[in-house]
């Protein structure tokens, strides 16, 4: 990254087609048993990121909803070695952070250590020690287990979560993108500890996984450092191809009623998949719809001009298969008809007629402009290395991602909104007020 | 949980945008040092080359300008902050400053309603706005070279704007919707209001920033106007500019830009002192909608900038009982290591989630924080008697070597990771800033935690974390009535 002071100068003068020159070189490898290695060197801060990624999501729960989430759990209960009370002392002594997460298409663990050897290799080491032999143990099997039950009890408090969870139901029925990500009060209560070790088998493997690096180390210390968390794990294979994602198809309004003072609702659809062609497209043009912030049409249809939600959005989430495509918003309950005719007008208005030219301009300004904003720390770069690696993007993806964007014309995002976004067959669920909003009237 | 008690929680102007699919694992805390979250964290470095100078400013009108240099990418973050808050409002008058937040979005002399917003899109900015208890700050994070226009866009807005009746209108209705969302809607936020509200007698941090219901139904557009003209003002500002900047070309700007706004008088607030507490106070509240049950726990506790004024003893507070409290915090929930990890969730399984928070950067006296959620067959009592046990254990015993020695280190590595994030340097900064403090506070700040002793830490356990200070709130399912 020293290089972007000498460029800043260069891209002023050039435009922004010398972005892709302003960018941290972005190196990537394949470990001695498999694992993917995406680096980029930062040596500005004495500090290191790291990030594990397997596809081992809720969307491979199998026969098991919700083994996913406690797997990527247990992860922080330990080692066979080390029990958590001494894992974490021996990790914490050192300043070093570690978390893991899951999702429905990838679980992954993180690590942020200070960069002088003495902490790296100490904090490297645990990690490794997790990913070779984590702690699947009853004991805390059990504990992680009450947590997940707890935190879908508290789902249920929330309008907005219930809302996305019958939203993904509708969407894709009983694909596991429809299925709740931690599962069910009764499959979690059904969960074996041999299931989250089989799991664990399966899926974190090094052929299964992505490891992202940025921080202040050379290259040949990252290698290094790579092939120790890569040698932890079985070498493995990759995870197999998920069940495709169901065509898009028509159901009814969904209401469920909740006691609550607002109406949560979602409009939307199955979208794309993070290698479609139409990325771009509608990236942009949905950009335009709901996805720019406070000068978006919706935002200024519903909210600024008549004042029915605080938040209005709309955004394509883009997953390894078609993700989906959602609108949302929460309106006081007496409201939600209102609300509810008046964003579906939109949208369906929107697909038909497509941006005008001065909002796509508009839209691609943002988007271009704000492309330093993606990249301006260490943070911001692992995320978007790490998901270079785990959805094979193409090593230049950000070096043409600005490039990309000024090629897209208003022809073709038209024509891939009305491709991909059928706003009569959406998909409309609400969560709130005691009764079901009306049905819009048929445009 | 924690941020619902804390005074500084702040409602933002637009939700803060999702970057992933909302995690389910709600319950689970965050791995990340929880001293941080109390943002009063050091940037003291001794190899690290990212933060770079900071350099401090003041304009003939007192408008105050912090910059501070760091080149790793060609973009910059200008945050303008305003001391005022919902700490500032008189009762029949809470959520003033929030809502004229919003309004600082519409119509000004020289910009059409929203166009203000549309100006920034157009050139890639990220924005946005929010209010706490203490400040309400307004922010632009974009390429560097568009530090003249935030300037310009601001300085605007500081003195030009234009509050119209109809826009209110909406507005307020947009308001309300924030409201529903945040807390009517949901069990654990409507508790901690109302928590905060017990704990705070006569202190104006029992207000909600975002306002009461029908205060908010309530407001007149002449009290926005009047405390729009009482606190918008150059020498009520600070502006903070983190970024690929050159320190003598921002302030060449911001004399241009801002040098031309007249000072004008500023009363400070209504000083609303919290008279002693006699005994322990207590909630026990029930909600239909909860599932699982929750425990809140608060003491009143000093912040930094109550150093020097008389304290709860009669005699001044003491700078190292500040550092000592947020070790103390540390001590108790600085990691999975920690106590409440070690001994609630795991060794005696009470707990799915336990956490401490202490709050050091705040205008006025503030809170010491705990909250747990019981594992299923644990009771609040029992848990409320764990937490006891632990608290009554930190009051009898010091903490050992390695626990302070494992907090320290924690609170050094933070100081070099926060560098990371320009907008969070621009936080500590301003947050100092507005609160009373000097912003070079976050460069002594490590050397005040280093020099924590475990005799300290037990000192304002025993001082501080006692029954007469202490509110509890129990959270629980209705039909368990």
């Amino acid at each position: 990254m020293a290089s972007w002071r000498f460029l800043v100068g260069l891209a002023a003068s050039c435009g922004w087609s010398a972005s892709a020159a302003m960018l941290p070189p972005i190196e990537q490898w394949t470990t001695s048993n498999g694992a993917l290695v995406v680096f980029v060197a930062a040596p500005e801060i004495p500090m290191l990121d790291v990030r594990v990624v397997f596809a081992a999501g809720s969307a491979r729960d199998g026969e098991h909803p919700g083994v996913a989430e406690l797997v990527s759990a247990l992860l922080e209960e330990g080692t066979r070695e080390l029990p958590a009370d001494q894992f974490h002392a021996a990790l914490e002594a050192t300043g070093a952070q570690l978390g893991a997460s899951s999702l429905r298409d990838m679980a992954w663990l993180s690590l942020r250590t200070l960069s002088a050897p003495a902490q790296r290799t100490s904090a490297l080491g645990l990690l490794a020690q997790v990913l070779h032999a984590p702690r699947f143990v009853a004991v805390d099997f059990e504990r992680q287990r009450q947590r997940q039950l707890s935190g879908l009890r508290q789902d249920l408090e929330s309008p907005g979560t219930l809302a996305r969870q019958a939203f993904l139901a509708a969407l894709y029925g009983e694909h596991p993108y429809g299925r709740p990500s931690a599962g069910t009060l009764a499959s979690v209560a059904a969960l074996s500890l041999a299931e989250t070790e089989a799991f664990y088998a399966q899926y974190y493997v090094a052929h299964n996984a992505t490891i992202a690096i940025v921080g202040a180390l050379s290259r040949d210390e990252a290698r290094a450092s790579a092939e120790i968390l890569s040698a932890a794990l079985a070498a493995g294979v990759p995870a197999p191809p998920l069940p495709p994602a169901p065509t898009a198809r028509k159901s009814a309004p969904q209401h469920v009623a909740f006691d609550a003072t607002q109406s949560h609702l979602l409009v939307g659809q199955i979208g794309i998949a993070r290698d479609d062609p139409d990325y771009f497209a509608l990236l942009l043009g949905n950009h335009v719809l709901g996805g720019n912030g406070v000068v978006s049409l919706l935002f200024e249809e519903i909210r600024e001009r008549r004042g029915l939600s605080y938040g209005v959005e709309s955004h394509f989430e883009p997953m390894t298969l078609p993700g989906p495509f959602v609108a949302s918003l929460q309106t006081r309950g007496e409201q939600l008809d209102e609300a509810s005719a008046l964003l579906r007008a939109q949208i369906t208005a929107f697909v038909e007629h497509g941006p005008t030219p001065a909002a796509l301009e508009d839209a691609r300004r943002n988007l271009i402009g704000a492309f330093p904003l993606r990249i301006e720390n260490n943070s911001k770069i692992l995320e978007n290395i790490a998901a270079i690696g785990f959805f094979k993007l193409p090593l230049d993806y950000l070096g043409r991602y600005v490039a990309r964007l000024e090629a897209v014309t208003l022809e073709e995002v038209r024509a891939a909104l009305q491709r991909h976004l059928k706003p009569a067959a959406m998909t409309v669920v609400s969560v709130g007020r005691a009764t079901a909003p009306k049905p819009a009237a048929a445009r | 949980m924690l941020k619902f008690l804390l005074a500084r929680a702040a409602n933002w102007r637009l939700k803060p945008p999702r970057m992933l699919p909302p995690a389910i694992r709600v319950s689970r805390p965050p791995p990340l040092l929880k001293l941080w979250g109390a943002l009063i964290a050091g940037g003291f470095l001794l190899t690290a080359q990212a933060a770079g100078r900071t350099t401090e400013y003041r304009l003939s009108n007192g408008l105050k300008l912090i910059v501070q240099e760091d080149h790793r990418a060609p973009v910059a973050v200008v945050q303008v902050w305003y001391k005022v808050g919902g700490s500032y409002e008189q009762d029949g008058a809470t959520g003033t400053s929030h809502a004229l937040e919003h309004l600082m979005f519409k119509r000004t002399t020289t910009l059409a309603s929203g166009e203000f917003s549309k100006i920034i899109a157009a050139r890639g900015g990220a924005e946005n706005a929010f209010t706490t208890a203490d400040y309400t700050v307004y922010f632009q994070q974009w390429s560097a070279d568009n530090v003249a226009l935030s300037f310009r866009l601001e300085a605007d807005r500081m003195q030009h704007l234009v509050l119209d009746a109809e826009e209110f209108k909406n507005e307020r209705k947009v308001i309300l919707e924030e409201r529903r969302m945040r807390t009517d809607d949901n069990p654990q936020a409507l508790a901690g209001e109302a928590l905060t509200a017990a704990i705070w007698q006569t202190s104006p941090y029992r207000q909600p920033v975002i306002g009461w219901a029908a205060d908010i139904e309530n407001m007149q557009l002449p009290a926005l106007r009047a405390w729009y003209e009482r606190w918008y003002a150059p020498n009520n500002a600070t502006v903070v500019v983190v970024g690929d900047v050159d320190p003598q070309a921002v302030l060449a700007l911001a004399e241009q830009h801002f040098g031309p706004l007249p000072s004008r008088p500023i009363a400070p607030p209504m000083p609303r002192p919290e008279v002693p507490q006699y005994g322990e106070k207590r909630l026990t509240l029930y909600d239909e909608k909860v599932r699982e049950p929750l425990l809140m726990l608060a003491f009143k506790t000093p912040v930094m900038s109550m150093v020097g004024a008389a304290g709860v003893d009669g005699k001044p507070v003491e700078a190292w009982e500040i550092y000592a409290l947020e070790v103390l915090a540390g001590v108790l929930d600085g990691g999975a290591s920690a106590r409440f990890s070690s001994q609630l969730v795991r060794g005696q399984e009470l707990a799915v989630a336990a956490s401490a928070s202490y709050s050091a950067a705040a205008r006025l006296e503030d809170l010491f924080s705990i909250d747990a959620t019981p594992r299923a067959g644990t009771t609040l009592k029992q848990l409320e008697r764990a937490i006891e046990v632990e608290l009554g254990l930190l009051k009898a015993n010091p903490p050992l070597a390695q626990e302070l020695a494992r907090v320290k280190t924690q609170v050094r590595a933070g100081t070099v990771y926060q560098q990371d994030s320009m907008f969070y340097q621009a936080m500590l900064i301003g947050t100092l800033e507005s609160v009373g403090l000097a912003w070079q506070l976050k460069d002594e700040y490590d050397a005040g935690i280093l020099a924590v002793t475990p005799a300290q830490v037990q000192a304002v356990a025993r001082k501080y974390l006692v029954r007469q200070r202490a509110s509890v709130a129990w959270l629980m399912p209705a039909e368990k009535n």
